[in-house]
């Protein structure tokens, strides 16, 4: 039993033209046994700045509330929204910190850049080493379907509406395969592009016992 | 050589399956890596970057757990910077090398950074290597990862000492391509980092020899495939940044 799966969940993000998407699971349980359908797994940190968490539950809630609180000190001192780059390396110096007795998450971070609106996606491992990528990011119990649905589905400039379809189906996918990250609604947190987000929550059709 | 030593129930990005090489030839230095960051057995970065800048004449190639290798790099360059500052001076590869041992050494092996150093500063260029221990070697020629000895092959066969600069980038090349075919850890891309007096090429990419198909068919799915429960739009406020009137004529 490892520690990443006891509590199971997924999230990934992808990029498209001008736009980026961000999804989870919304299953919180204790290995086989589900205890909550709504746990959030995906948390703004700017209008156009969303941080997913998959990992250990009771990490994902007490980094999430750590880097808000480091956010909030730096948009105070700042004056100005962060940019998603910058925000990475919050996250990575964060995680970093606990270098031998870490937290238990990978995250993924998806964005606008607040002036240009250029969209941004990243991931981390769970000692903070950065990834950006141009593609997609998948984090969690079912990385492995994730990374297989991403890569045969995901293509490059795909506009929003494409978008909206691409990321829900290959959630419910692999979320079909994965014990310990179905039979719940998931959320797809949203698509986020310049003018607007728009947050969608989709229900899977199968469970798996 | 390092993925064994490092078995954890924790996931963990390991760059440990890489190249790293370099050597000096005539009057500079040549970087090369490959570009694949792996999780276990899964490809995590299929375009990582591996050489990480320490200083304007300083670069160095890690290894090993990426964390590590990413924050080892950037607090000694830091640190470098600062005291290039105080002396005044360009920093010598020595120094780097001397911060960057002293730290491991500090974490007994802890901390699971194999890096190889290069850089041309006021004395030549200069080559070393540094485990995760805190040991240095300084040579001509070095190669680091599980895709080293492929790359070692090469340069035992073909190097020769005072090169000239492309016959040194097609070595270096040649012996990261080797490892990138023959070495399961080691793939995508090659990067080269030419540093001389003055001057840093940083060719990233060099070479794309693992260039991805095109996808014969769509695999699109209609709109509506999946069921939406509930939707919910927040139109975002787009900032003024810039403001400019144009006066009309209306006479």
């Amino acid at each position: 039993m490892s520690i990443m799966s006891y509590n199971g969940g997924a999230v990934m993000a992808m990029r498209g033209k001008d736009c980026v998407a961000i999804a989870s699971d919304r299953r919180f349980g204790v290995q086989a046994q589900m205890v909550t359908t709504d746990f959030q797994k995906i948390f703004p940190m700017g209008d156009r700045l969303y941080i997913g968490l998959a990992g250990l539950a009771t990490d994902v809630q007490t980094v999430s509330q750590r880097l808000k609180f480091r956010l909030n000190l730096y948009e105070l001192k700042e004056g100005r929204q962060i940019k998603p780059k910058t925000f990475m390396s919050m996250v990575s110096n964060l995680l970093y910190e606990r270098r031998f007795g870490p937290y238990y998450i990978e995250p993924v971070i998806a964005g606008l850049d607040p002036k240009t609106f250029e969209p941004f996606i990243c991931s981390l491992d769970l000692i903070g080493c950065p990834m950006v990528t141009e593609d997609f990011v998948v984090s969690g119990t079912c990385a492995e379907q994730m990374y297989g649905m991403c890569e045969s589905l995901w293509e490059p400039d795909m506009e929003r509406q494409a978008f909206e379809m691409t990321c829900p189906v290959s959630r419910i996918i692999e979320f079909d395969r994965m014990s310990t990250t179905v039979d719940s609604k998931w959320d797809s947190k949203g698509i986020i592009s310049k003018d607007g987000r728009c947050g969608n929550n989709t229900a899977s059709s199968k469970s798996m016992i | 050589m390092f993925l064994t030593c490092f078995k954890k129930e924790k996931k963990q990005k390991n760059i440990a399956c890489i190249i790293l090489l370099l050597f000096p030839w005539k009057d500079g230095v040549v970087l090369g890596a490959d570009t694949r960051a792996t999780e276990g057995m899964v490809v995590a970065d299929k375009n990582c970057s591996k050489i990480h800048y320490i200083s304007p004449n300083i670069y160095c190639c890690g290894a090993g757990t990426a964390a590590d290798t990413e924050m080892t790099t950037q607090i000694i360059s830091s640190n470098l910077e600062l005291h290039s500052l105080s002396t005044g001076r360009l920093p010598r590869v020595a120094t780097a090398n001397r911060m960057l041992k002293q730290m491991l050494f500090r974490y007994q092996g802890y901390i699971g950074a194999a890096l190889v150093l290069g850089g041309v500063d006021c004395l030549g260029p200069h080559l070393y290597s540094i485990y995760p221990h805190g040991s240095t070697d300084k040579l001509p020629y070095v190669t680091m990862g599980s895709g080293s000895l492929a790359a070692m092959a090469v340069f035992e066969d073909r190097y020769k000492p005072d090169m000239e600069e492309e016959e040194a980038k097609q070595l270096v090349r040649d012996a990261i391509a080797a490892g990138i075919f023959n070495d399961l850890g080691s793939g995508s891309n090659i990067d080269v980092c030419v540093i001389t007096k003055g001057k840093v090429d940083y060719l990233r990419p060099h070479d794309e020899p693992n260039k991805k198909g095109t996808r014969a068919g769509s695999y699109r799915y209609k709109q509506g495939t999946t069921g939406i429960l509930t939707k919910a739009v927040t139109p975002l406020d787009l900032e003024v940044v810039e403001e400019t009137v144009q006066t009309m004529d209306t006479s």
